[in-house]
C-alpha cells in the first residue's frame, strides 16, 4: 500500500506492506539507516525515533501508523553536512559511546528530554535513557554528555531574565 | 606536555570515530545494500537432540520470491567443517546440522528469498521430521557420559588436562589449614545490541568472494577460504564495516560459510542479518558456563601457599573457541597473589546447549570470581578482614618482574599502592560505618572487595598449551604509513573495530612519534587482500599491538626523513635532528629542511636522495607480541600475555531482605593500565566493563529448562543492565608503565569486567553472612537471593 509520511520535515511517499514496521520502512524504503534494529521487540531502544517529538520505538510501530504525524530521525537533528547539534557535539566531547550502535537513539532520546526539561538532574537523565540499552559504556559518559549538552544549550541565546 | 613528556598520548582528546556515530553514519553490516542481494532466514531444530529424518522443501520453494532452500546434507558435501583448534575430528562443527541436530535452536535449513520477510514466511513452510534423541544439559552429567552428544567421539570430553606447577603436594602437606570452595559461573555472554550479520557476494569472473561482516575474529579470511575450499586469496573481507559491539563474541564463521556457499551456488549476493532470537539461540554466541572446585592450602595468618583448581566448562554442542577459554587464565592463575604452587585441571565437555564463543576476558572473569571468593572465605574462617588477607598475599611492588608458578612473568605493578589510593579516596572505616548504619535500619548490607588482573597483549599461547599440535608462537599486528606526494599522511590498520577507537589510537601514536597533530593522520582500513597480518582486536591487545605497530612504522618513517634531511643538508646522520616534521642541523638549527622539502625530495628529486634508498615515504611494521616467541615447556609453563593491568573494586551493596534485590550504593575502582593512550577511551572501557560485570553477577543468564529449551530468548528474559542498574562509578587511576611496550601502555579492553562480578559476589556474601548463608553461584538472581534470605530468617 502507498502511504505518505512526514519525515524530518519533508513529505515522503512510500510503498509498504501493512505489516512493514516503521523501522524497516525508514531503513529499507527511505535509506534512513541511522535507526538501528537491536531486539525488534521494544526493549533495547536502538530504533528510537521522535514521533511528534516523543521518543518511541520504531520497531513496535507499523509504518502506516506513522501517517499524519511528524517523524524525526537522527538524520533530522543533524544540522547539516559535517555539522553537529549541541547534543551530538556533547556526546563527542565526553565520548558518550563506543561502537555507536545505540548512539543515534540515545541522542534522539536526549533531544526529547531536553526539549521539555532544559535543566535535567542526573536522575532525570538516568530515567530518560533507561529505555535505551547501551552495552559498551556503562552509561556514565552518556549521562555526562546529556548534562553537558543541557548546560551548553542553557547558556546559548538565553533570555536575559532567565540568566543566572 | 604530560608528565611523561607526551604531547598527544594520555591527553584528553576526542575520539575521531565518534563524529560519524553521533549522526547515524556508522557503516554497519545491515546498512550495506548490495544490488540484487537476497536474504536468508533459518529453520531451527526444536529439540535439544534429534535425528533429522526428512526435510520437505516443496511448499517453501513454491512460495513467490523464494530462491532456494539449503539443507545440511548439501552444505556438508560441499564444504569442510569449521576450524576448532582441538584435535577432535569426530566433533565436526558445521553451519547447518548434518543428520543430527544437537541443541534446541540449531540451524537445520536456510531459506533464501527476495526479502527477509518472505524468507521468514517460507521458513515456516519447511516441513522437517525429527526423531528426538536423548540429551544431556549438565556438565557433570555430561562428564559421566551416559548420553553422548557426539556418538563417534566416544565421550563428551573435548579436553581434560592437568597441570602441576611447583610443589603442590608438599605445600598442601605442610599447610596447617585447607579450604574447599565450589563456585559456579552461569552461562552468559556479551550480547551486543547489534546482532551478527554478514553479506557475502561471489564474483565468478574475478573469482572473488566479497565479505562484509560484523566480525571480530582472528584468521577470519583463512577460515572462510578453507571451509569453502577456495584460495584465501579469493576471499576479500572488508574491514571498513563498523561493528555494533562485540566484546569478543562476534565470530560468525558459520554464518559466513553459509552465505558464502549460497552466493557461490546461486550467483547473487546473500545476506544474513540475525534477528534477536537467532542471535540468542542459534547464533553460537554464548559465553562461559563454568564450575570451579577450588582448594587452597594456607596458614593461620591467611597466607595462601598452594591452590588446586578444577575448572569444568560446559561448552555446548560443538567446540567453538570455548575450550581455549580454559587456557588463557593460566597466564594469571594466581591473580595478584604470591601463591607458590598450583595444580590446574581444565576440563571441557560438550552438552546439548548452544555453542559458545569467545567472551570478554576469555575465561579470566570467571576464574577471578573463584579466586576472590576464596580469599573472602579464608578471611571469614580466620576472622580476619578480607582486605588484610589480600594485603598479606599480594605481590609487592618490589617483586616485579614477578614470575608466577605457571610460567608467566608479570611485567609491572604496584597493587598495594593502587589499593591505598582507593581507600584514601573512600576511607574503609567510613564505608564500614555506612554499611553498619544500613544494617541498623534493618537492611542487609555488605562491602565487597576484588583485586583482579587483566592479562593483555594477547599472544594466544593457550592454543599451544592445550593442543601441542599447534606450534604458533606469534600473533601479529601491523600498520602501514604512506606520506603522499603532497605531504599528507595516511596510515592503515588491518582489521575491523567494534567501538575500541582504533583509528584514534593509530592517529594518536603516529602523531606523537612524528610530533604532528594526530588529526592530520588519515587512518583507513584496507580489505583483507590489501592488508598486512593482523590478529584482530582480541585479548585486550590493540593498544599494545596496533599501537606498537603504529609506533614502529612511524619511527621508521622518521628515520627515513632524518636520512633524507641529513643527506640533503650535507651533514652526518648523527647531527640531524627531527622535530615536528622538519629536519635540522643540531649545530645550526637555521640549517633545515621542512616537511614539504623532504616530501619533494622523496617524491620528485631522487637525485637528492641518499644512495640506494627507496623513493617515496612509505613504511610499515609487523609487530611481534612482546615477550612472545616461545612454546610452553614440558610442564606446561608458558609466557602467556606480555602485560598485566590491575584493578581493585570496592563496592557497598544493600539488600532489602523482603525483596532480595541487591542495590549498589557505592562503587569505586582503582585502575592501573599503565600509560593511557586516550583517557576517554580507557574510562569508557572500564565503565562498560563494570556494567557488563554487574549483568553477569546479577542479571544475565542463558538459562535452560529441564527439556533442553533455552528460556532466555529475548531481552525480556535475558536482562541487560539499563541506566537504572548501573550506579555512578568513581575510577581512581594509577599508572605503572609497562617495560614491555613502546609507550608503557597495557591493555584495558576487558577492564572492569574482570573484577566486578567477583566484587559484587563478595559484597552480597558480606551482606548475607550474618544470616549464616553464602552464595557462590552467578548470576545471583533476586528470586534466588530472596528465597535464601527468607529461608535463613525462618530458621533463626
Amino acid at each position: 500500500m502507498r502511504i505518505e509520511l512526514d519525515i524530518n520535515g519533508s513529505k515522503r511517499e512510500v510503498e509498504v506492506e501493512p505489516r512493514t514496521t516503521l523501522l524497516d520502512c525508514l531503513r529499507d524504503n527511505l535509506a534512513l539507516t541511522g535507526a538501528h534494529a537491536g531486539c525488534e521487540h521494544g526493549v533495547c531502544g536502538a530504533c528510537t525515533v521522535l514521533f511528534d517529538g516523543i521518543a518511541v520505538r520504531a520497531c513496535l510501530m507499523f509504518a502506516v501508523q506513522a501517517q499524519g504525524s511528524k517523524i524525526t530521525t537522527i538524520e533530522g537533528v543533524t544540522p547539516g553536512p559535517g555539522e553537529l547539534s549541541p547534543v551530538q557535539d556533547a556526546f563527542c566531547e565526553t565520548h558518550g559511546m563506543q561502537c555507536g550502535y545505540c548512539t543515534p537513539a540515545m541522542i534522539l532520546t536526549a533531544h526529547a528530554l531536553l526539549a521539555n526539561n532544559p535543566e535535567p538532574t542526573r536522575e532525570d537523565i538516568v530515567e530518560a535513557i533507561s529505555g535505551n540499552i547501551c552495552r559498551c559504556t556503562g552509561y556514565a559518559q552518556i549521562v555526562e554528555a546529556i548534562a553537558l549538552a543541557a548546560e551548553r544549550m542553557r547558556g546559548t541565546n538565553r533570555p536575559t531574565e532567565l540568566q543566572t | 606536555m604530560t608528565e611523561a613528556g607526551h604531547r598527544f598520548v594520555s591527553t584528553d582528546r576526542r575520539v575521531r570515530e565518534d563524529r560519524r556515530f553521533v549522526v547515524g553514519k556508522g557503516r554497519y553490516v545491515a546498512d550495506i545494500a548490495l544490488p540484487n542481494a537476497k536474504h536468508v532466514a533459518l529453520v531451527t531444530c526444536p529439540y535439544p537432540a534429534a535425528r533429522i529424518v526428512s526435510i520437505d522443501k516443496s511448499a517453501a520453494l513454491a512460495m513467490p520470491g523464494v530462491h532456494y532452500v539449503l539443507d545440511g546434507d548439501e552444505l556438508a558435501g560441499a564444504t569442510l567443517p569449521l576450524m576448532t583448534g582441538l584435535e577432535t575430528p569426530n566433533v565436526p562443527r558445521r553451519p547447518l546440522a548434518h543428520e543430527v541436530a544437537r541443541y534446541s535452536g540449531e540451524w537445520v535449513v536456510a531459506v533464501v528469498a527476495d526479502t527477509r520477510a518472505l524468507a521468514e514466511d517460507a521458513a515456516e513452510a519447511v516441513e522437517i521430521d525429527y526423531e528426538p534423541l536423548p540429551f544431556v544439559l549438565d556438565a557433570e552429567e555430561a562428564l559421566e557420559g551416559k548420553v553422548l552428544v557426539h556418538e563417534a567421539h566416544g565421550s563428551n570430553v573435548l579436553l581434560d588436562k592437568t597441570f602441576t606447577w611447583g610443589e603442590v603436594d608438599k605445600d598442601f602437606a605442610a599447610a596447617p589449614r585447607k579450604l574447599k570452595l565450589r563456585v559456579k559461573w552461569g552461562r552468559s555472554s556479551t550480547v551486543p545490541i547489534e546482532t551478527f550479520g554478514v553479506v557475502s557476494s561471489w564474483d565468478p569472473w574475478r573469482e572473488i568472494l566479497d565479505v562484509y561482516a560484523s566480525i571480530q575474529m582472528p584468521r577470519y579470511a583463512d577460515q572462510i577460504g578453507i571451509a569453502l575450499k577456495i584460495p584465501v586469496s579469493s576471499v576479500r573481507v572488508h574491514h571498513d564495516v563498523d561493528v555494533g559491539g562485540s566484546y569478543g563474541v562476534k565470530r560468525g564463521i558459520k554464518h559466513t560459510v553459509l552465505t558464502g556457499y549460497l552466493s557461490r551456488r546461486l550467483g547473487f549476493p546473500v545476506r544474513l542479518i540475525e534477528d534477536r532470537l537467532e542471535n540468542m539461540r542459534g547464533g553460537d554466541a554464548h559465553g562461559p558456563e563454568r564450575l570451579f572446585d577450588v582448594e587452597v592450602a594456607y596458614d593461620d595468618e591467611g597466607i595462601v601457599s598452594s591452590m588446586k583448581m578444577r575448572a569444568l566448562e560446559n561448552v555446548g554442542a560443538y567446540a567453538g573457541r570455548s575450550p581455549f577459554q580454559l587456557g588463557k587464565p593460566v597466564g594469571a592463575i594466581v591473580g595478584p597473589y604470591r601463591i607458590k604452587s598450583v595444580q590446574y585441571r581444565a576440563v571441557a565437555v560438550v552438552t546439548n546447549k548452544t555453542t559458545q564463543e569467545a567472551v570478554r576476558g576469555f575465561g579470566q572473569a570467571p576464574t577471578n570470581v573463584a579466586l576472590e571468593r576464596t580469599m573472602d572465605e579464608i578471611a571469614s574462617v580466620l576472622g580476619l578482614d578480607p582486605l588484610e588477607v589480600r594485603r598479606r598475599n599480594l605481590i609487592r611492588a618490589g617483586d616485579f618482574p614477578y614470575t608466577i608458578p605457571s610460567g608467566t612473568t608479570y611485567d609491572s605493578g604496584d597493587y598495594q599502592l593502587v589499593i591505598d589510593k582507593v581507600f584514601k579516596h573512600t576511607p574503609y572505616e567510613e564505608l564500614k560505618k555506612e554499611r553498619d548504619a544500613l544494617r541498623a535500619k534493618g537492611l542487609l548490607a555488605g562491602i565487597g572487595l576484588a583485586a583482579a588482573l587483566e592479562p593483555s597483549g594477547g599472544n594466544a599461547m593457550f592454543e599451544a598449551l592445550l593442543n601441542p599440535k599447534i606450534t604458533t608462537t606469534t600473533f601479529m599486528d601491523s600498520c602501514r604509513i604512506n606520506v603522499d606526494g603532497v605531504g599528507c599522511i595516511t596510515a592503515t590498520m588491518h582489521t575491523t573495530s567494534s567501538g575500541q577507537g582504533h583509528e584514534t589510537l593509530v592517529g594518536t601514536v603516529i602523531g606523537e612519534v612524528l610530533g604532528l597533530d594526530p588529526d592530520l593522520v588519515r587512518v583507513t582500513r584496507p580489505d583483507s587482500l590489501n592488508s598486512l597480518p593482523s590478529g584482530t582486536p582480541v585479548g585486550s591487545r590493540m593498544a599494545i599491538m596496533l599501537g606498537g605497530a603504529a609506533f614502529h612504522a612511524a619511527n621508521k618513517l622518521k628515520d627515513k626523513l632524518l636520512a633524507i634531511g641529513a643527506h640533503d643538508l650535507g651533514i652526518p646522520r648523527e647531527r640531524a635532528v627531527y622535530e615536528r616534521g622538519d629536519v635540522y642541523d643540531r649545530g645550526n638549527p637555521e640549517h633545515r629542511r621542512a616537511w614539504a622539502d623532504l616530501v619533494q625530495i622523496a617524491y620528485r628529486n631522487y637525485h637528492r636522495m641518499p644512495a640506494d634508498m627507496e623513493p617515496g615515504l612509505a613504511t610499515s611494521h609487523v609487530m611481534q607480541v612482546p615477550t612472545g616467541g616461545k612454546l610452553p615447556d614440558a610442564d606446561g609453563r608458558v609466557q602467556m600475555y606480555p602485560c598485566t593491568s590491575f584493578e581493585f573494586h570496592l563496592i557497598l551493596v544493600k539488600i532489602d531482605p523482603a525483596l532480595g534485590r541487591p542495590e549498589i550504593v557505592k562503587y569505586r575502582v582503582g585502575h592501573d593500565c599503565g600509560v593511557m593512550i586516550n583517557p576517554k577511551i580507557v574510562r569508557g572501557m572500564t565503565m562498560g566493563g563494570i556494567a557488563h560485570g554487574i549483568g553477569a553477577a546479577l542479571l544475565e543468564e542463558f538459562a535452560y529448562d529441564g527439556e533442553g529449551q533455552l528460556m532466555a530468548q529475548s531481552f525480556m528474559d535475558y536482562l541487560l543492565p539499563s541506566s537504572h542498574e548501573v550506579p555512578a562509578v568513581e575510577i581512581i587511576h594509577h599508572c605503572t608503565p609497562s617495560p614491555n611496550t613502546v609507550l608503557g601502555q597495557k591493555g584495558s579492553g576487558e577492564s572492569g569486567y574482570l573484577g566486578a562480578p567477583a566484587g559484587i559476589a563478595n559484597a552480597i556474601n558480606d551482606a548475607i553472612r550474618p544470616l549464616g548463608i553464602s552464595v557462590n553461584t552467578l548470576p545471583i538472581r533476586i528470586s534466588t537471593l530472596g528465597d535464601m534470605i527468607a529461608a535463613a530468617q525462618e530458621k533463626k
